[in-house]
């Protein structure tokens, strides 16, 4: 049996009378890779927040690693090892990839170190063309991958991502597969996406949202089959 | 590389510095002088929280007028002027602690922090203006009002409370003072603290999820930036001889700003090299009563604003690197391609 490195009780999430995530119970394992779905507005993003600590829950509990974090700042939820990527892109525009890279290196590392896992990360990611480049200079698919290896660079043992494949090319996306992949053999790891391309071709577990809720979970195939799901989701989509 | 260029950057430093320490003295009175180092550094303090941590702080003369009262009401305590000098930097530094913790875990945004400062300044303002009665001392130092505090012991050379430095080596010690703490920022900035600093400046956002503890840096930079002040403050009292409210003059902040933004934000000379040139256009300006100055300064504002934003000492820099710098920086690049770093 796996280690639970993610759990929540009975998550609830109010704005106003609008309740955007409703009693949300939601457990992950370590190594696991996770895909949340569902339509716009079922609340996945606001279930993230919640647990990467950019919101405070109403109600409701939120364990890492057996610790109860919830109402705990996003800073000392990424201390404790934690990678989050928002769904925007949260990249400095005026430093170049290295700087971004090492600055996230430096929290977990003396400067040495530092140094050296931020080349490691560049090497590994391929970003060595453009180690010198100011972000606010890049493509956005290579600004989504500089994001990704400064949320890997700390090497944390759960990555929290918001929409990482959003708006890139089959390339990059590609390209962004293989990197998750890599990822899921130190860490868990939660998507929370819109496109089905990409979630096919790394999921396996996926966690459907439906007005606040959890509609179902279970693997990618049982779940693109099943006719409520195509109903809440697929239906509406197409 | 980290050492050569930051050994390159030191040694800048220092032959710059000796440079117009040498000229300037022939050129300008060195009391005249003495006032433009100060404002030299008072600008940089500003220049260092608002141009490399983004905290635009509308009330840098709060802790100018703090430094320099701290100092002449310790001074008139104490008959001294080694302890008081300490106090001057540590006073503003606390106040500032305090104060920017208030706002940086209330999570302000830039607008209110811009307010809150602003209106500290006015209350200081205020207060000390109001404190003209017997009944407003502290130790032996009355606040006197309107009128300021005179008469307070100069700088004395430590231990040594009958041997003053003035004049011309009083000029010299502002010019070394200078110096120190510009050396100390570029320090700063070099540190892994300052680095992050700049990455918050950027996105707080993103190094808050990376972990880093960012109100209480934004805490420990906006004192820091007081403290600085606060130093500038204290050699201006003993410049001027006399502290007066009006060290915490909302005009006073603003010319701190429009420094700032004439010398370059973001970099650390253009904010000195901003204020001494503006307080000497100002010192000038104040010979002839044709026109007002305060029109010109603003002038000079709108005008930079428009033709360039980013500042004299950015402006500089661009042209000579236009004119001058391909084949230098082709050089760099070169060396960059092949893995150095430049400040890693």
């Amino acid at each position: 049996m796996a280690e639970t490195v993610l759990e929540t009780h009975g998550l609830t999430m109010r704005f106003g009378g609008v309740v955007a995530s409703d009693h949300v119970d939601f457990r992950l394992e370590a190594r696991e890779l996770r895909c949340l779905i569902g339509p716009n507005g079922a609340g996945k993003s606001t279930f993230f927040k919640c647990i990467s600590g950019l919101l405070t829950p109403t109600s409701g509990h939120v364990f890492m690693r057996g610790e109860e974090v919830t109402g705990w700042m996003p800073h000392q939820i990424a201390s404790l090892g934690v990678g989050i990527k928002t769904q925007t892109p949260n990249v400095m525009d005026q430093l170049d990839v290295f700087e971004n890279i090492w600055l996230a290196a430096r929290r977990f590392h003396d400067v040495a170190e530092a140094n050296r896992k931020a080349e490691d990360v560049i090497d590994r990611l391929a970003l060595g063309p453009i180690a010198r480049t100011n972000l606010g200079e890049l493509a956005h698919g290579e600004r989504q991958r500089v994001e990704l290896g400064l949320v890997t660079v700390g090497d944390p043992w759960l990555v929290l991502l918001d929409e990482p494949a959003a708006g890139m090319s089959a390339q990059d996306v590609e390209r962004m597969t293989d990197i998750i992949h890599e990822l899921t053999r130190t860490a868990a790891v939660v998507i929370v996406e819109h496109d089905m391309q990409f979630i096919r071709s790394i999921a396996q577990k996926v966690t459907v949202f439906h007005q606040g809720a959890v509609l179902m979970e279970d693997h990618v195939d049982a779940v693109m089959s099943d006719p409520t799901v195509r109903n809440v989701y697929l239906g509406k989509k197409a | 590389m980290i050492k050569t260029s930051a050994t390159r950057d030191v040694v800048t430093t220092l032959v710059v510095a000796a440079l117009l320490i040498t000229i300037m003295p022939q050129l300008i009175g060195t009391y005249t002088l003495t006032v433009l180092v100060v404002y030299g550094m008072l600008g940089l303090s500003l220049g260092l929280i608002w141009g490399f941590g983004g905290i635009l702080c509308f009330g840098q003369a709060a802790y100018f007028g703090l430094g320099a009262y701290t100092y002449a009401i310790a001074a008139v305590n104490f008959g001294e002027s080694t302890l008081p000098m300490l106090l001057a930097v540590l006073v503003p530094a606390l106040f500032a602690a305090i104060l920017g913790a208030m706002m940086f875990y209330g999570r302000l945004t830039d607008v209110y922090l811009g307010v809150i400062t602003l209106v500290v300044t006015l209350i200081l303002f205020k207060f000390i203006n109001s404190t003209a009665g017997p009944q407003y001392k502290i130790g032996d130092a009355r606040l006197g009002g309107f009128n300021g505090i005179p008469g307070f012991q100069t700088l004395n050379v430590p231990g040594r409370p009958n041997d003053y430095i003035w004049g011309d080596a009083y000029f010299y010690f502002c010019a070394i003072a200078l110096v120190i703490v510009y050396l100390l920022v570029t320090w700063l900035l070099r540190s892994s603290f300052g680095r992050i600093a700049v990455g918050i400046r950027e996105n707080e956002t993103r190094i808050a999820l990376m972990g880093y503890d960012v109100a209480a840096r934004k805490t420990v930079l906006f004192a820091i930036g007081a403290a600085i002040a606060g130093l500038s403050g204290a050699l201006f009292a003993n410049w001027a001889e006399i502290v007066t409210p009006g060290l915490f003059s909302l005009g006073q902040s603003a010319e701190i700003i429009i420094w700032c933004i004439v010398g370059g934000l973001g970099t650390r000379f253009g904010p000195v090299i901003g204020a001494a040139g503006l307080a000497y256009l100002k010192f000038l300006l104040g010979q002839q009563s044709m026109i007002d100055n305060t029109l010109i300064i603003g002038l000079i504002l709108v005008f930079f604003v428009l033709f360039l934003p980013k500042g004299i000492l950015p402006a500089v820099t661009d042209i000579w690197r236009v004119s001058f710098g391909r084949r230098k920086r082709r050089g760099a690049r070169t060396r960059r391609g092949r893995g150095g770093r430049q400040h890693g």
